[in-house]
Protein backbone atom coordinates (compact mmCIF):
# COMPACT_ATOMS: atom_id res chain seq x y z
CA UNK A 1 0.00 0.00 0.00
CA UNK A 2 1.28 3.54 -1.01
CA UNK A 3 1.07 6.79 0.80
CA UNK A 4 -1.96 8.92 -0.50
CA UNK A 5 -1.37 12.61 -1.58
CA UNK A 6 -2.52 13.99 1.49
CA UNK A 7 -0.43 11.76 3.86
CA UNK A 8 2.23 12.33 2.38
CA UNK A 9 1.58 16.61 2.15
CA UNK A 10 0.84 16.38 5.95
CA UNK A 11 3.96 14.65 6.68
CA UNK A 12 6.02 16.60 4.71
CA UNK A 13 4.37 19.94 6.32
CA UNK A 14 5.34 18.52 9.43
CA UNK A 15 8.91 17.84 9.29
CA UNK A 16 9.16 21.45 7.38
CA UNK A 17 7.38 23.56 10.24
CA UNK A 18 9.07 21.43 12.87
CA UNK A 19 13.24 21.09 11.42
CA UNK A 20 13.39 23.27 7.97
CA UNK A 21 13.65 19.52 6.25
CA UNK A 22 11.84 19.95 2.62
CA UNK A 23 10.93 16.14 1.36
CA UNK A 24 10.14 16.52 -2.24
CA UNK A 25 7.51 14.33 -3.83
CA UNK A 26 9.06 11.58 -5.08
CA UNK A 27 10.30 10.48 -1.32
CA UNK A 28 6.62 8.98 -0.29
CA UNK A 29 8.78 5.37 -0.49
CA UNK A 30 10.97 7.06 2.03
CA UNK A 31 8.51 8.16 4.57
CA UNK A 32 6.72 4.91 4.10
CA UNK A 33 9.68 2.69 5.24
CA UNK A 34 10.45 5.09 8.36
CA UNK A 35 6.76 5.15 9.15
CA UNK A 36 6.44 1.19 9.05
CA UNK A 37 7.95 0.76 11.99
CA UNK A 38 6.32 3.46 13.78
CA UNK A 39 3.28 1.74 12.97
CA UNK A 40 4.14 -1.37 14.30
CA UNK A 41 5.25 -0.13 17.20
CA UNK A 42 2.40 1.07 18.07
CA UNK A 43 0.31 -1.88 17.36
CA UNK A 44 -1.34 -0.55 13.66
CA UNK A 45 -2.44 -2.55 11.04
CA UNK A 46 -0.64 0.22 8.98
CA UNK A 47 0.35 3.39 7.69
CA UNK A 48 -2.91 4.64 6.92
CA UNK A 49 -3.87 3.75 10.74
CA UNK A 50 -1.01 5.44 12.07
CA UNK A 51 -1.71 9.02 10.11
CA UNK A 52 -4.88 9.07 11.27
CA UNK A 53 -3.67 9.27 14.91
CA UNK A 54 -1.16 11.09 14.31
CA UNK A 55 -3.46 13.93 12.91
CA UNK A 56 -5.92 13.55 15.90
CA UNK A 57 -5.82 15.85 18.39
CA UNK A 58 -4.26 13.74 20.81
CA UNK A 59 -1.16 12.67 18.07
CA UNK A 60 1.01 14.87 19.52
CA UNK A 61 3.52 12.22 20.60
CA UNK A 62 3.00 10.49 17.01
CA UNK A 63 4.34 13.32 15.36
CA UNK A 64 7.47 14.14 17.18
CA UNK A 65 8.07 9.93 16.48
CA UNK A 66 7.62 10.94 12.66
CA UNK A 67 9.90 14.22 13.08
CA UNK A 68 12.34 11.69 14.63
CA UNK A 69 11.75 8.86 12.30
CA UNK A 70 12.49 11.35 9.05
CA UNK A 71 15.38 13.04 10.39
CA UNK A 72 17.23 10.60 11.42
CA UNK A 73 20.10 9.10 9.82
CA UNK A 74 22.04 6.13 9.60
CA UNK A 75 25.35 6.43 10.78
CA UNK A 76 28.21 3.40 10.67
CA UNK A 77 31.78 4.02 12.64
CA UNK A 78 34.35 4.72 10.33
CA UNK A 79 32.30 3.21 7.41
CA UNK A 80 32.68 6.56 4.71
CA UNK A 81 36.77 6.41 5.23
CA UNK A 82 37.39 9.37 3.48
CA UNK A 83 36.93 12.52 5.88
CA UNK A 84 38.21 10.28 8.72
CA UNK A 85 41.21 9.76 6.90
CA UNK A 86 41.66 12.84 5.88
CA UNK A 87 41.54 13.89 10.13
CA UNK A 88 44.30 11.67 10.75
CA UNK A 89 46.42 12.33 7.73
CA UNK A 90 45.49 16.20 7.00
CA UNK A 91 43.56 17.81 9.85
CA UNK A 92 45.12 16.55 13.12
CA UNK A 93 48.87 16.94 12.43
CA UNK A 94 47.95 20.54 11.09
CA UNK A 95 45.89 21.34 14.30
CA UNK A 96 48.80 19.78 16.57
CA UNK A 97 51.14 22.35 15.19
CA UNK A 98 48.87 25.27 15.82
CA UNK A 99 47.21 24.47 18.76
CA UNK A 100 50.85 23.36 20.70
CA UNK A 101 50.19 25.87 23.56
CA UNK A 102 46.53 24.96 24.84
CA UNK A 103 47.26 21.13 24.15
CA UNK A 104 43.58 20.58 23.22
CA UNK A 105 40.61 20.03 20.83
CA UNK A 106 37.34 20.71 20.15
CA UNK A 107 35.15 19.25 17.61
CA UNK A 108 31.32 18.82 16.79
CA UNK A 109 29.24 15.98 15.25
CA UNK A 110 26.14 18.48 14.27
CA UNK A 111 23.81 15.90 13.44
CA UNK A 112 24.65 12.93 15.41
CA UNK A 113 22.22 10.52 15.17
CA UNK A 114 22.87 7.56 17.16
CA UNK A 115 26.00 8.69 18.02
CA UNK A 116 28.28 6.64 15.81
CA UNK A 117 30.12 9.23 14.30
CA UNK A 118 30.78 11.12 17.62
CA UNK A 119 32.38 8.66 19.13
CA UNK A 120 34.44 7.56 16.42
CA UNK A 121 35.71 10.76 16.23
CA UNK A 122 36.70 10.29 19.80
CA UNK A 123 38.39 7.07 18.98
CA UNK A 124 40.34 8.90 16.25
CA UNK A 125 41.69 12.04 18.34
CA UNK A 126 42.67 8.95 21.02
CA UNK A 127 44.60 7.32 18.65
CA UNK A 128 46.29 10.02 17.12
CA UNK A 129 46.96 13.10 19.14
CA UNK A 130 50.07 13.40 21.13
CA UNK A 131 50.24 12.30 24.97
CA UNK A 132 49.30 15.01 27.17
CA UNK A 133 46.60 16.39 24.65
CA UNK A 134 42.65 16.93 25.58
CA UNK A 135 40.14 16.83 23.28
CA UNK A 136 36.35 17.46 23.45
CA UNK A 137 33.42 16.19 21.24
CA UNK A 138 29.78 16.95 21.20
CA UNK A 139 27.41 15.51 19.33
CA UNK A 140 23.93 17.12 18.46
CA UNK A 141 20.72 15.57 17.00
CA UNK A 142 16.77 17.08 16.79
CA UNK A 143 16.11 13.71 17.59
CA UNK A 144 15.51 13.35 21.22
CA UNK A 145 15.18 9.57 20.98
CA UNK A 146 18.46 9.58 19.16
CA UNK A 147 20.13 11.15 21.59
CA UNK A 148 19.09 9.21 24.21
CA UNK A 149 20.49 5.90 22.12
CA UNK A 150 23.66 8.06 21.70
CA UNK A 151 23.95 8.78 25.76
CA UNK A 152 23.47 5.30 26.18
CA UNK A 153 26.74 4.97 23.66
CA UNK A 154 25.05 0.77 24.05
CA UNK A 155 25.32 -1.01 20.65
CA UNK A 156 23.86 -3.97 19.00
CA UNK A 157 26.30 -7.11 17.27
CA UNK A 158 24.97 -5.95 14.14
CA UNK A 159 25.92 -2.51 14.71
CA UNK A 160 29.50 -2.82 15.57
CA UNK A 161 29.39 -5.39 12.42
CA UNK A 162 29.10 -2.17 10.29
CA UNK A 163 32.46 -0.28 9.63
CA UNK A 164 33.95 -0.54 13.11
CA UNK A 165 37.77 -2.68 12.70
CA UNK A 166 37.71 -5.13 15.34
CA UNK A 167 41.17 -4.06 16.78
CA UNK A 168 39.00 -0.95 17.91
CA UNK A 169 36.00 -2.94 18.88
CA UNK A 170 38.03 -4.47 21.53
CA UNK A 171 40.08 -1.89 22.64
CA UNK A 172 36.94 0.52 23.28
CA UNK A 173 34.02 -1.32 23.74
CA UNK A 174 32.98 -3.76 26.54
CA UNK A 175 30.76 -5.97 26.20
CA UNK A 176 27.26 -5.89 27.67
CA UNK A 177 24.80 -8.47 27.80
CA UNK A 178 23.86 -8.77 23.94
CA UNK A 179 25.15 -5.26 23.58
CA UNK A 180 28.34 -3.30 23.43
CA UNK A 181 28.96 -0.57 25.07
CA UNK A 182 31.77 2.37 24.44
CA UNK A 183 34.13 2.38 27.25
CA UNK A 184 34.40 4.72 29.70
CA UNK A 185 37.61 6.92 28.87
CA UNK A 186 35.65 7.74 25.11
CA UNK A 187 32.31 8.54 26.67
CA UNK A 188 33.45 10.72 29.17
CA UNK A 189 34.96 12.73 26.15
CA UNK A 190 31.96 12.74 24.16
CA UNK A 191 28.67 14.83 25.35
CA UNK A 192 25.30 15.06 23.70
CA UNK A 193 22.32 18.27 23.23
CA UNK A 194 19.59 18.45 21.26
CA UNK A 195 20.05 21.69 18.53
CA UNK A 196 17.78 22.22 15.40
CA UNK A 197 20.50 23.30 13.10
CA UNK A 198 17.89 25.31 11.05
CA UNK A 199 16.76 27.50 14.31
CA UNK A 200 19.20 30.29 15.47
CA UNK A 201 21.87 28.29 18.03
CA UNK A 202 22.13 28.48 21.81
CA UNK A 203 25.59 30.04 22.94
CA UNK A 204 27.93 27.59 22.09
CA UNK A 205 31.90 27.40 22.24
CA UNK A 206 34.10 27.37 19.27
CA UNK A 207 35.81 24.36 17.27
CA UNK A 208 38.67 23.08 15.46
CA UNK A 209 36.63 20.93 13.67
CA UNK A 210 32.66 20.48 12.66
CA UNK A 211 31.13 17.41 10.86
CA UNK A 212 28.16 18.11 9.43
CA UNK A 213 27.29 15.09 6.55
CA UNK A 214 23.99 14.34 4.74
CA UNK A 215 21.90 17.20 6.38
CA UNK A 216 22.50 19.98 4.61
CA UNK A 217 20.42 17.63 1.42
CA UNK A 218 17.75 17.54 3.60
CA UNK A 219 17.33 21.58 3.27
CA UNK A 220 16.62 24.56 1.16
CA UNK A 221 18.85 27.04 -0.31
CA UNK A 222 18.22 29.65 2.40
CA UNK A 223 18.02 27.54 5.31
CA UNK A 224 21.27 25.62 3.96
CA UNK A 225 22.94 29.32 3.76
CA UNK A 226 22.14 30.61 7.51
CA UNK A 227 23.15 26.76 8.95
CA UNK A 228 26.38 27.10 7.26
CA UNK A 229 26.90 31.00 8.49
CA UNK A 230 26.23 29.86 11.93
CA UNK A 231 28.57 27.02 11.81
CA UNK A 232 31.11 29.34 10.33
CA UNK A 233 30.81 32.01 13.19
CA UNK A 234 31.32 28.73 15.34
CA UNK A 235 34.18 27.33 13.83
CA UNK A 236 38.20 28.73 14.76
CA UNK A 237 39.61 30.55 11.19
CA UNK A 238 41.84 28.37 10.86
CA UNK A 239 39.20 25.49 11.02
CA UNK A 240 37.82 22.71 9.43
CA UNK A 241 34.04 21.54 8.26
CA UNK A 242 33.48 18.17 6.83
CA UNK A 243 30.23 17.62 4.81
CA UNK A 244 28.69 14.39 3.26
CA UNK A 245 29.67 13.18 -0.35
CA UNK A 246 27.23 15.06 -1.98
CA UNK A 247 27.34 18.34 -0.44
CA UNK A 248 29.33 21.35 -0.75
CA UNK A 249 29.39 25.15 0.24
CA UNK A 250 29.79 25.90 -3.06
CA UNK A 251 27.57 28.63 -4.31
CA UNK A 252 25.75 29.30 -1.15
CA UNK A 253 27.96 30.57 1.29
CA UNK A 254 31.63 32.17 -0.05
CA UNK A 255 32.89 32.24 3.20
CA UNK A 256 34.15 28.83 2.89
CA UNK A 257 37.04 28.04 0.70
CA UNK A 258 37.13 24.44 -0.22
CA UNK A 259 40.27 22.31 0.44
CA UNK A 260 40.65 18.80 -1.61
CA UNK A 261 42.28 16.23 0.40
CA UNK A 262 42.45 12.39 -0.79
CA UNK A 263 39.12 11.50 -1.98
CA UNK A 264 37.11 14.00 -0.67
CA UNK A 265 36.71 17.84 0.37
CA UNK A 266 37.00 19.83 3.57
CA UNK A 267 36.39 23.31 4.31
CA UNK A 268 37.93 26.41 5.83
CA UNK A 269 36.84 29.70 6.61
CA UNK A 270 37.98 31.75 3.75
CA UNK A 271 39.46 34.54 6.28
CA UNK A 272 41.45 32.34 8.10
CA UNK A 273 44.94 33.08 8.37
CA UNK A 274 46.72 30.01 8.39
CA UNK A 275 49.22 28.98 5.10
CA UNK A 276 46.35 26.95 2.98
CA UNK A 277 47.15 23.34 3.34
CA UNK A 278 46.66 20.94 0.19
CA UNK A 279 45.59 21.85 -2.88
CA UNK A 280 42.52 24.53 -3.40
CA UNK A 281 39.04 23.56 -5.20
CA UNK A 282 38.32 25.57 -7.80
CA UNK A 283 34.24 24.68 -7.12
CA UNK B 1 38.48 -18.84 0.66
CA UNK B 2 35.41 -19.60 2.75
CA UNK B 3 35.92 -21.75 5.27
CA UNK B 4 32.69 -23.41 7.59
CA UNK B 5 31.04 -26.30 8.36
CA UNK B 6 27.56 -25.23 7.38
CA UNK B 7 26.93 -25.53 3.83
CA UNK B 8 24.33 -23.41 3.58
CA UNK B 9 26.78 -20.31 5.51
CA UNK B 10 29.30 -21.50 2.58
CA UNK B 11 26.41 -20.65 0.50
CA UNK B 12 25.65 -17.41 1.86
CA UNK B 13 29.00 -16.19 1.87
CA UNK B 14 30.01 -17.60 -1.72
CA UNK B 15 27.21 -15.12 -2.93
CA UNK B 16 28.45 -12.12 -1.06
CA UNK B 17 32.28 -12.80 -2.33
CA UNK B 18 31.42 -13.82 -5.64
CA UNK B 19 29.29 -10.56 -6.12
CA UNK B 20 32.31 -8.47 -5.45
CA UNK B 21 33.85 -10.63 -7.84
CA UNK B 22 36.38 -12.66 -6.30
CA UNK B 23 36.70 -16.51 -7.00
CA UNK B 24 35.93 -18.55 -3.87
CA UNK B 25 36.90 -21.86 -2.75
CA UNK B 26 34.95 -23.54 -0.52
CA UNK B 27 36.56 -25.95 2.65
CA UNK B 28 34.26 -27.62 5.23
CA UNK B 29 36.92 -27.62 8.42
CA UNK B 30 40.45 -25.72 8.52
CA UNK B 31 42.18 -28.90 7.86
CA UNK B 32 40.49 -29.18 4.69
CA UNK B 33 41.31 -25.67 4.10
CA UNK B 34 45.16 -26.30 4.62
CA UNK B 35 44.92 -28.91 2.44
CA UNK B 36 43.13 -27.06 -0.65
CA UNK B 37 46.00 -24.23 0.34
CA UNK B 38 48.79 -26.13 -0.85
CA UNK B 39 47.04 -27.55 -4.14
CA UNK B 40 46.11 -24.15 -5.31
CA UNK B 41 48.79 -22.59 -7.71
CA UNK B 42 47.67 -18.64 -6.25
CA UNK B 43 47.79 -18.05 -2.92
CA UNK B 44 44.40 -16.81 -1.92
CA UNK B 45 43.39 -12.92 -0.94
CA UNK B 46 41.35 -13.57 1.64
CA UNK B 47 39.77 -16.31 3.85
CA UNK B 48 36.72 -16.09 5.63
CA UNK B 49 36.75 -18.00 8.62
CA UNK B 50 34.13 -19.97 11.06
CA UNK B 51 35.10 -20.52 14.39
CA UNK B 52 34.11 -23.86 15.47
CA UNK B 53 34.68 -26.89 12.70
CA UNK B 54 35.90 -30.14 13.58
CA UNK B 55 39.04 -31.71 12.98
CA UNK B 56 40.80 -28.64 13.40
CA UNK B 57 38.93 -24.79 14.13
CA UNK B 58 39.53 -21.49 12.85
CA UNK B 59 41.72 -20.14 15.76
CA UNK B 60 44.23 -23.35 14.93
CA UNK B 61 43.77 -22.43 10.83
CA UNK B 62 44.71 -19.10 11.41
CA UNK B 63 47.68 -19.87 14.13
CA UNK B 64 48.78 -22.32 11.35
CA UNK B 65 48.34 -20.09 8.43
CA UNK B 66 50.12 -17.32 10.27
CA UNK B 67 53.43 -19.16 10.85
CA UNK B 68 53.58 -19.99 7.19
CA UNK B 69 55.65 -16.99 5.18
CA UNK B 70 53.56 -18.67 2.16
CA UNK B 71 50.66 -17.11 3.41
CA UNK B 72 52.03 -13.20 4.81
CA UNK B 73 49.59 -11.99 1.66
CA UNK B 74 46.23 -13.55 2.66
CA UNK B 75 43.80 -11.62 4.63
CA UNK B 76 42.09 -13.64 7.86
CA UNK B 77 38.55 -12.67 8.82
CA UNK B 78 36.67 -14.36 11.14
CA UNK B 79 32.97 -15.27 10.84
CA UNK B 80 31.35 -16.51 13.42
CA UNK B 81 28.73 -16.90 16.66
CA UNK B 82 32.10 -16.44 19.46
CA UNK B 83 31.02 -12.93 20.28
CA UNK B 84 33.15 -12.45 23.49
CA UNK B 85 35.82 -9.95 23.79
CA UNK B 86 38.24 -12.07 25.24
CA UNK B 87 37.26 -14.44 22.01
CA UNK B 88 38.40 -12.07 19.64
CA UNK B 89 41.06 -10.50 21.45
CA UNK B 90 42.37 -14.02 21.02
CA UNK B 91 41.70 -14.10 17.68
CA UNK B 92 43.23 -11.30 16.52
CA UNK B 93 46.62 -11.85 18.47
CA UNK B 94 46.65 -15.25 16.67
CA UNK B 95 46.87 -13.01 13.12
CA UNK B 96 43.04 -12.42 11.89
CA UNK B 97 43.09 -9.43 10.98
CA UNK B 98 39.52 -8.83 11.42
CA UNK B 99 36.30 -10.18 12.96
CA UNK B 100 32.55 -9.93 11.75
CA UNK B 101 29.95 -11.63 14.48
CA UNK B 102 27.29 -13.75 13.26
CA UNK B 103 24.53 -12.68 12.44
CA UNK B 104 25.35 -10.34 10.25
CA UNK B 105 24.14 -8.13 7.10
CA UNK B 106 25.99 -8.90 3.78
CA UNK B 107 27.17 -5.09 4.20
CA UNK B 108 29.07 -5.79 7.57
CA UNK B 109 31.04 -8.05 5.36
CA UNK B 110 31.33 -5.50 2.49
CA UNK B 111 32.18 -2.32 4.90
CA UNK B 112 35.09 -4.87 6.29
CA UNK B 113 36.49 -5.57 2.73
CA UNK B 114 36.47 -1.63 1.99
CA UNK B 115 38.38 -1.06 5.43
CA UNK B 116 41.12 -3.87 4.49
CA UNK B 117 41.59 -2.05 1.10
CA UNK B 118 40.40 -5.18 -0.51
CA UNK B 119 37.58 -3.90 -2.51
CA UNK B 120 37.74 -0.02 -3.35
CA UNK B 121 34.77 1.96 -1.69
CA UNK B 122 31.52 2.52 -3.58
CA UNK B 123 32.47 -0.84 -5.81
CA UNK B 124 29.44 -2.60 -5.01
CA UNK B 125 26.17 -1.57 -5.30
Amino acid sequence: MSLSAHEFQFVSSLVRREASIVLEPGKEYLVEARLLPLARKAGLASVTEFMLRAQGPSGRADRDAIVDALTTNETSWFRDREPFSAMTDLVIPNLVKSRGPSRSMRVWSAASSSGQEAYTLAILLKENLPPGWTYEILGTDISTEMLAKAERGRYSQLEVNRGLPAPLLVKYFTRSGPEWEVAAPIKKAVSFKRLNLAAPFPPMPTFDVVFLRNVLIYFDVETKRAVLKRIRNLLKPDGWLFLGAAETTMGIDDGFERVVTGRTSAYRPRTGTSAPVGVTGKG
Amino acid sequence: MVIDDSRAMRLILRRIVSGLNFEVVEAGNGREAMDRLTELEVVPELALIDWNMPEMNGLEFVTAVRADKKYRGMTLMMVTTESEHGQIVRALAAGAHEYVIKPFTPDAIVDKLVMLGLIPDGAHA
